[in-house]
């Protein structure tokens, strides 16, 4: 009864268009806007506890590698992290905008995470390509909270957030167990009878 | 001089007049701009998915129904990404045009025009 790894990578991709598109209306609207409103306020620091939360059940049952149950803990503590000093920023408990830097942390953590646990090069396999392409998005991403932490005012930074996410849901989504990327597969993949 | 909501240029003098367009045009078809990209986000991101399903309908189950599990069931990637577009367009969306179309106290903005 237990999902295969591609269903709970889609499960969250799911998760993460939601977000992207919470994030981009966000972006379109302005914070002042869309913070009239205390639940929306509160949504994405919700949705990024709620992936904490998820990731900590991800990592009890993945315990099939040592390094898959690191990385998927690194990613619910960073993911929990950011999400709870998002939700102090929108409820006014804390107000400098250097708490951004919480969530540019995070997102180096996973992204490390993502490329450090992946064993297997580009080529290997799709959801190897999709580890190294998530894992270096990001890594990168992490500019976008990095530049609100120094200039907040820029509309820049929360467009980046916002595609961000939804670039990484259309990963997720293209991810398989087994497929092959750019014609290859590598014989180790599991794929060949 | 207030005439069908639009300000009528005064002359002052050859050099002086007032604007002819108020500073609220521009503000308002920016506004306008904004809500047509919410409402869009929805019914976008759902015909995504629909054309994702017809372009790989064996990502779909219902298209392809043997020798599937729960999980296969549960779980079809376009009928999520349609899914996800009908609960940003019912639940976030509707609050966030209503916001936006209501006065900014700020602004300076009134409704009456």
């Amino acid at each position: 009864m237990m999902p295969r790894a591609e269903i709970a990578h889609w499960l969250f991709a799911g998760g993460f268009l939601f977000f992207g598109l919470v994030l981009l209306a966000e972006a379109i609207v302005g914070p002042a806007v869309f913070r009239q409103r205390a639940w929306r306020a509160c949504l994405w620091p919700s949705l990024a506890l709620l992936a904490g939360l998820w990731l900590w059940v991800i990592t009890i049952f993945s315990t099939f590698s040592t390094l898959h149950l690191v990385a998927h803990s690194l990613w619910a503590q960073a993911a929990t992290a950011a999400g709870a000093v998002q939700l102090a920023v929108v409820r006014g408990r804390l107000h400098s905008s250097y708490w951004s830097l919480v969530t540019s942390g995070a997102l180096v953590v996973t992204g490390a995470a993502f490329l450090v646990h992946e064993q297997n090069g580009w080529l290997f396999a799709r959801s190897a390509f999709l580890h190294h392409l998530i894992g270096w998005t990001l890594v990168v991403s992490a500019v976008f909270p990095l530049g609100a932490a120094f200039r907040p005012r820029r509309a820049v930074w929360a467009w980046g957030f916002a595609a961000t996410w939804v670039a990484v849901a259309v990963m997720l989504f293209a991810d398989r167990d087994v497929a092959p990327i750019f014609g290859h597969l590598s014989d180790l993949a599991g794929g060949a009878p | 001089m207030q005439t069908d909501g639009r300000q009528t240029p005064t002359v002052v003098n050859e050099l002086v007049t007032s604007r002819a367009h108020t500073a609220d045009e521009p503000r308002a078809a920016r506004k306008g701009l904004r809500v047509l990209a919410i409402e869009a986000l929805g019914p976008l991101t759902v015909l995504g998915g629909i054309v994702w399903a017809f372009a790989q309908p064996y990502r779909v189950t219902f298209f392809y129904p043997d020798g599937k599990g729960f999980w296969d069931w549960a779980v079809q990637p376009p009928l999520l990404v349609v899914l996800v577009g009908l609960l940003f367009a019912c639940l976030v969306a509707p609050g966030l045009v209503e916001d936006l179309d209501r006065p900014s106290p700020e602004s300076g903005d009134d409704a009456s025009g």
